[in-house]
């Protein structure tokens, strides 16, 4: 477990490093997340203790969110105040946005 | 007795202790109560979670900034947990390149509609112009939304609350959508939960289907590129 995180924190910290000397629009872990699949790529299969600490870490990916999310209770006023048109705009663009991109690669994508 | 226990909380309430267990805790009771209802999308594990701990801090009078001194250590683990998406996605490498085109179609406009439905939707109902602009670009993972929000003149921690009032929304409506339009190929139904909801929908997308999963992980890292290019380049055009 202790290599596979090693490598994890290595990805990540590299990914925050080159977004910030290069001033990209994108958060640290997510290119940190392109570096790890690179590497992958070039490797040409998953180390097994990496296969099972990332197993691990996404099994419980919806636990992650729980503290952040938590900190809504910070915001529930200004919330409050226009709540009929944030939750509209919420659920009417939620929904929107998971039929129109699984209409379109439904249709684009290949069968099978 | 009642002065020992008070005593004991205030010990208790003071280290990371504290906000580290009702975390787990209130994720567990979440997680018991979602494999109960046969993993219904209502019984979000995460909304659980957050309406057990909001109570709890409420109750207790508890500052939030001292629950995050313990939760902060899960907090944390969504770097590392961003970077392991990578697995997932290599195992599938063969299926996204197979479609690449079909995939980038679908995330931009995806990604497009998030921006303009949500901000057109609010607009209608006579939202002001700073909330117009913290909504923009909800549908993206919470760091990249912010840092949108704040670049066009939105409230940083308004648009933080909406993305994961969002990604809860998408996990809870994603399987009744996807079914009644009759989409069933895990494929198409993993780009459309992970363009809307990121990474709380990707892990709902995780939970049904692991090729699902690949693809809504996929669909939250490349929404995110495109969200930070759309956005401020709709607002330009648009104001």
């Amino acid at each position: 477990m202790l290599p596979a995180l090693t490598t994890l924190l290595v990805c990540q910290a590299l990914g925050e490093a080159i977004v910030r000397l290069a001033g990209l629009p994108v958060p640290g872990p997510v290119l940190g997340m392109l570096i790890l699949f690179v590497w992958l790529v070039r490797r040409g299969e998953v180390p097994e203790p990496l296969a099972r600490t990332s197993a691990g870490l996404l099994e419980n990916l919806s636990l992650l969110f729980v503290p952040a999310g938590t900190g809504v209770v910070l915001y529930l006023d200004l919330i409050a105040s226009e709540w009929t048109a944030i939750v509209a705009a919420l659920v009417v663009s939620t929904i929107a946005t998971i039929l129109v991109t699984a209409f379109v690669m439904s249709r684009l994508g290949p069968r099978g | 007795m009642k002065d020992e226990l008070f005593q004991l909380w205030v010990y208790l309430s003071a280290t990371p202790l504290a906000g580290l267990t009702a975390t787990l805790v209130a994720y567990q009771i979440g997680t018991a109560i979602y494999r109960r209802s046969a993993s219904n999308p209502i019984a979000n594990p995460v909304l659980i979670a957050v309406v057990l701990l909001s109570l709890l801090l409420w109750t207790t009078g508890t500052p939030y900034r001292v629950y995050f001194e313990g939760a902060q250590f899960v907090h944390f683990l969504l770097g590392p947990a961003t970077v392991a998406l990578a697995v997932p996605l290599y195992r599938h490498f063969a299926t996204i390149r197979k479609s690449a085109f079909a995939i980038a179609v679908s995330i931009l406009a995806g990604s497009l509609t998030a921006i303009l439905t949500s901000v057109g939707t609010a607009w209608l109902l006579g939202a002001s112009k700073q909330t117009l602009l913290s909504l923009a670009p909800k549908s993206v993972t919470t760091p990249v939304a912010m840092g949108i929000a704040e670049l066009i003149g939105g409230l940083p921690s308004l648009t933080a609350a909406l993305v994961i009032l969002t990604g809860i929304l998408g996990a809870i409506l994603a399987t009744w959508t996807l079914n009644a339009a009759g989409i069933k190929d895990w494929r198409a139904r993993g780009l459309g939960v992970g363009v809307a909801a990121h990474g709380i929908g990707t892990a709902r997308a995780f939970q049904v289907n692991e090729l699902a999963g690949a693809f809504a992980s996929l669909a939250m890292g490349l929404n995110a590129l495109a969200t930070a290019i759309l956005v401020p380049l709709l607002i330009r055009l648009l104001w």
